[in-house]
């Protein structure tokens, strides 16, 4: 079992290291969003006792978690595309290890991508280490677990990658637009403000921050058991889906 | 003893029936060939004894353990699938290493393993290059070799020459005999290719409409056809005819000039038949003898040539994978 999932993340791991132009490229998004809406905004909104860039980074780190790790999952679509699951599926391994590395390898990836993004807001400003770095660290883990679960449970209704610029536009932008990334959710409407409830990313990014900079909207306490229980969650009911998406 | 016995075995999708009730059994050390159009059934019966696919109904044995004992057969099996299934972005050996690992190789052995494949299959020299640099042929044999990793008891190959060239094609057809006659490994695959499954094939059964229509040796099979056909040329064919009357000419008639004898032996009856015309003062111009192909049994059994008998099937092969996507 273990060693099934392990050798299922290293695959993820070799791929990752292998295709270095694709971290360049992903990373050069958050680094945009992170100077330009962080000085853009920085003097017309003013979040008391916080410079914007310190609000704004954790946002901008549980994006680029978000995304890597929602194409994360989806990428099991090009390894049915490609003919490689087929290889995977007729091994002596269990459906469940096989979804646990997928994830495991995924989610790996995104907080490392998370980390690299807490290294570039350093560098534009961003102050906010300490103990509460290894805290945010759980939390960065816990999104990426969660979105690589949606992911694989998408790919699992998904037979081409011809979906995937719907589902950025209207799962993926969403979950990262109402998350509270880019601006404080206690001052907005209450309709918005129960949809941003709905969304794990809220709490995931509420946690980041709380644990960097110590400002929460929700509480540490309650963000780590909602986003611990939607990371079991997704993850089960991905594992089903997956089953059933390659039982013949 | 038998590597395979299936019985009864149906596997249904929906309403399309695509594998309707075989019964076979396949001995150790065979390279047996399931040949028929495509869509006929052949990969969806392979699919089930490598347990991709579960049953609807009947049941199979491979190394006499039962299919639904998943994960025993998959470790004594190996399976080398119709369309590409390696990681373009892997090298060979990074891609081997990762079949290893699944298999629950040791490390030691797992390193030993991937130098005797590749040695096997002539690809040691290409182990470091990503696989996305690989000709088709190149992929093909590294699936096979993939395939042979664990040291599995029965070698499933799904069209393994699809879409290669001839010559490409010659090679991989050498290291399936090679496996077979030299490594005593049971191999059992599908081709919609006569030629292949007549090269290479110790038996054959013959599918259509997920039906087993024909089972026996390539060499029975076309002996069931009657023989051979010797054509031959000459002014006086009519007179020719008449003093042909011998218990082992089975068949004679005219065709546009020539006739055409059916006989069991050809190579021996040539000589008997200038025999008997010389002494009888008819000259024969010339003798051409025609072996009957596979390509004759599969008419004889389903009265069509494999070919529109392809075009008949493809619409029921849209609907199966229609279902497929579906699941």
């Amino acid at each position: 079992m273990f060693q099934d999932i392990y050798t299922i993340w290293l695959r993820e791991m070799v791929k990752f290291v292998r295709a270095r132009s694709r971290i360049v490229s992903s990373l050069a998004m958050p680094f945009i969003w992170l100077f330009i809406l962080g000085f853009g905004f920085s003097s017309s909104i003013t979040i008391p006792g916080l410079p914007y860039i310190g609000f704004l980074a954790p946002g901008i780190i549980g994006m680029i978690i978000l995304f890597t790790s929602v194409f994360s999952g989806i990428s099991v679509i090009y390894d049915r595309q490609f003919g490689f699951l087929k290889e995977i599926l007729v091994a002596p391994v269990s459906r469940s290890s096989i979804v646990l590395g997928k994830t495991f390898g995924g989610a790996t990836i995104g907080t490392i991508n998370g980390l690299i993004v807490l290294g570039i807001s350093s560098i534009l400003g961003f102050t906010g280490f300490g103990i509460g770095t290894f805290l945010a660290i759980s939390f960065m883990i816990l999104i990426a677990i969660s979105f690589v679960a949606m992911g694989l449970i998408i790919a699992s209704r998904m037979k081409s990658m011809e979906g995937f610029q719907m589902i950025m536009s209207f799962l993926v932008m969403p979950i990262f637009l109402l998350s509270g990334a880019l601006f404080p959710l206690s001052n907005v409407p209450d309709a918005m403000r129960v949809i941003s409830y709905l969304d794990p990313l809220s709490y995931g990014i509420d946690g980041i921050r709380g644990s960097l900079v110590g400002i929460t909207n929700t509480g540490l306490v309650i963000d780590f058991l909602v986003l611990f229980g939607i990371a079991v969650g997704l993850i089960s009911v991905g594992t089903l889906m997956f089953k059933k998406s390659t039982q013949l | 003893m038998s590597a395979i016995k299936i019985k009864d075995l149906t596997k249904k999708f929906g309403k399309f029936t695509a594998v309707d009730c075989i019964n076979l059994e396949i001995k150790e050390g065979e390279l047996f060939g399931l040949l028929g159009p495509n869509g006929a059934g052949k990969s969806t019966t392979l699919n089930m004894l490598a347990t991709m696919m579960t049953p609807t109904s009947g049941s199979a044995m491979v190394n006499n353990m039962e299919i639904s004992n998943q994960d025993s057969v998959r470790r004594s099996i190996g399976m080398v699938f119709q369309d590409p299934s390696l990681d373009d972005e892997l090298t060979g050996k990074e891609n081997l290493e990762f079949h290893g690992r699944m298999y629950h190789m040791q490390k030691n052995l797992r390193a030993k393993r991937i130098d005797e494949v590749l040695e096997l299959v002539g690809l040691g020299d290409k182990a470091k290059f990503q696989i996305k640099t690989y000709s088709g042929g190149m992929k093909r044999r590294l699936e096979i070799a993939r395939g042979l990793m664990h040291h599995p008891k029965i070698l499933f190959l799904d069209e393994p020459t699809l879409g290669l060239d001839p010559q490409t094609r010659r090679g991989i057809w050498d290291y399936i005999q090679k496996l077979n006659k030299d490594e005593g490994l049971t191999i059992i695959l599908t081709t919609h290719y006569m030629e292949e499954a007549d090269y290479l094939c110790d038996r054959i059964a013959i599918i259509d409409h997920g039906k087993i229509i024909a089972l026996d040796t390539p060499e029975m099979m076309k002996n069931e056809m009657g023989g051979d056909i010797l054509k031959l040329e000459t002014r006086e064919p009519e007179n020719l005819i008449k003093i042909l009357t011998f218990d082992w000419i089975k068949q004679k008639n005219l065709f546009e000039g020539y006739l055409n004898v059916t006989v069991e032996d050809g190579g021996a009856s040539i000589p008997n038949i200038l025999n008997i015309a010389s002494k009888a003062g008819i000259k024969i111009d010339s003798v051409q003898m025609i072996r009957p192909s596979l390509e004759d049994v599969f008419i004889h059994y389903t009265g069509r040539t494999i070919r529109e008998q392809e075009a008949d099937t493809a619409d029921q092969m849209k609907k199966m994978m229609n279902q497929w996507g579906r699941k």
